[in-house]
């Protein structure tokens, strides 16, 4: 009976065409942690767009509920292998995550704030390359594979932590060379279609493309258990997604294109809460 | 008006001009003139349009067309998408030689529309094989081949309200 009446719900809205927008739904993760998924836009937006909103806003009843709870989101299995992760001695130098930084909670806050400037390295870090750094520099352990199973596990450990807290990147200073190619890349209209990510997620978000809604196309839910493909999936391969979906060549996640991409995207999310690992379809 | 009615009139006449010189021959995707409005006079492959392997393609392949616009006849369809204008009656709105023009390239009538253009070949930024994320290799093909483009713009003749 659920089920028949959801339905006849939805045919409703189809019927009067009033499908434009996010819903007004609110989300609170385990009856407890509070998560903004609508606040004013940032200030480099202005004249774009007033509001932004998380793709939470634009999934089904169904979708938002699975991750309102973490014992019905599947990715917190990801975050349970990121703990195992995060303790395990790994590399050359019998070092862990864990030795250095203490519990995972002590890196609330941090994926908040990325991709970030590196003033030693003198480049725009992704997580998942500082994740890879202090593997590679700190542990003597191998890198992880870019967007691919642990790399996304370790990072969904990492914005589990932070969840709540709003998404706060800096564009500023030495990270805004990077952030203007990735704003270039943003407005660049890719393939034999010819669209551009604010083609549908900014010109577009609220409409339906066949059987998506769009949304913004915002990032602080990464990274996201996609029902589709029943797995986690790092931000850098969404993108690859979207791009191939244009019929273009696309960039592959790790890239440096992809990494400006990254900061000019998250920096369009500043005051939404981190999410990950949230849901989507 | 008179104007759209004096380009259909003229449409009529190329066709038949060039049906009866029998110069059946195909426009290649580089050779298709738009007039000043972005309409395109003469069919694309020297023949005719089938209209009902049109209303396939509105669905279908590379056209696709309702993944953007609605189309109430195909309700059944499902999911049409809410991108473009409504396509109810569109043959009322439009000439054929204008939708022969939207559909072979959008771009020239409506200036930076998102529609993709469905025969064009050239000009992309990084053009990929299909739907594979690699890189295409040699000439693209135009999504849609001058006879689907007669077929859809057939079809889209049929989609009429009064
Ligand atoms: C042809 C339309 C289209 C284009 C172009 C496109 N996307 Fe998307 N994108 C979608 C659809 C459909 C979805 C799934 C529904 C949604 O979340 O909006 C999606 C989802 C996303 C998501 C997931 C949002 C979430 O809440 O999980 C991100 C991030 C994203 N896109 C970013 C981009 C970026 C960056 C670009 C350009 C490189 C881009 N998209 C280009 C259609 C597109
Ligand atoms: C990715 C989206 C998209 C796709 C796919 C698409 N269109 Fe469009 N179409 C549009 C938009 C947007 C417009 C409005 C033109 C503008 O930008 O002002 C439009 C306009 C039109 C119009 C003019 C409608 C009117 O009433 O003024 C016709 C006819 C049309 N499209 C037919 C088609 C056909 C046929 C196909 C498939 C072969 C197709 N479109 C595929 C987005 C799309």
């Amino acid at each position: 009976m659920k089920y028949l009446s959801t339905t006849a719900c939805v045919l409703a809205v189809l019927a009067t065409g009033a499908w434009a927008d996010p819903d007004d739904d609110e989300l609170v993760i385990n009856g407890d942690i509070e998560i903004v998924t609508q606040t004013a836009a940032p200030a480099h937006l202005e004249g774009v767009m007033d509001t932004i909103y998380s793709g939470w806003r634009f999934r089904s009843d169904e979708t938002q509920s699975v991750q309102a709870d973490d014992f019905d989101n599947p990715g917190m299995l990801g975050v349970e292998v990121g703990i195992d992760l995060w303790n395990a001695v790994e590399g050359t130098e019998g070092e862990s995550c864990a030795s250095c930084h203490g519990s995972p909670e002590e890196m609330a806050g941090v994926s908040a704030t990325y991709p970030k400037w590196n003033e030693e390295a003198g480049e725009v870090r992704t997580l998942t390359m500082q994740v890879n750094d202090c593997r590679e520099n700190r542990m003597g352990a191998e890198p992880y594979a870019y967007d691919k199973g642990d790399a996304v596990n370790m990072t969904a450990l990492l914005t589990s932590v932070s969840r709540g807290m709003p998404m706060d990147v800096a564009i500023d200073g030495p990270a805004q060379s990077t952030w203007e190619a990735g704003k270039e890349l943003y407005y660049t209209r890719f393939g034999q279609l010819e669209l551009s990510c604010a083609n549908c997620h900014e010109d577009n978000y609220g409409s339906m493309i066949r059987a998506d809604h769009l949304s913004q196309g915002q990032i602080n839910g990464f990274p996201t258990y996609r029902l589709k493909n029943t797995k986690l999936n790092g931000v850098q391969s969404r993108f690859k997604g979207c791009i191939r979906d244009t019929r273009a060549a696309t960039f592959n996640p790790g890239s440096p294109e992809l990494i400006a991409l990254e900061l000019y995207v998250a920096s369009r999310g500043n005051g939404l809460s981190v999410e990950g690992p949230s849901v989507r379809n | 008006m008179g104007g759209f009615m004096t380009r259909f009139a003229f449409g009529i006449v190329a066709s038949v001009v060039c049906a009866t010189a029998g110069l059946a021959a195909e426009v290649e995707p580089s050779d298709v003139q738009f007039d000043e409005y972005g309409a395109v006079d003469v069919s694309l492959s020297g023949a005719p349009g089938d209209a009902e392997n049109g209303k396939l393609l509105m669905n279908k392949g590379s056209g696709n067309c309702i993944a953007c616009h609605e189309i109430t006849e195909l309700e059944e369809l499902g999911f049409h998408g809410e991108i473009g204008p409504m396509l109810d009656g569109v043959a009322d709105r439009w000439t054929q030689a204008d939708l022969r023009g939207i559909v072979a390239n959008a771009k020239v009538m409506f200036d930076g529309t998102m529609m993709p253009s469905f025969y064009k070949t050239t000009g992309f930024i990084r053009p990929g094989d299909a739907y594979t994320g690699r890189a295409a290799e040699g000439d693209l093909d135009p999504l849609l081949t001058a006879q689907e483009v007669e077929d859809v713009v057939a079809y889209l003749m049929t989609l009429k309200e009064s």
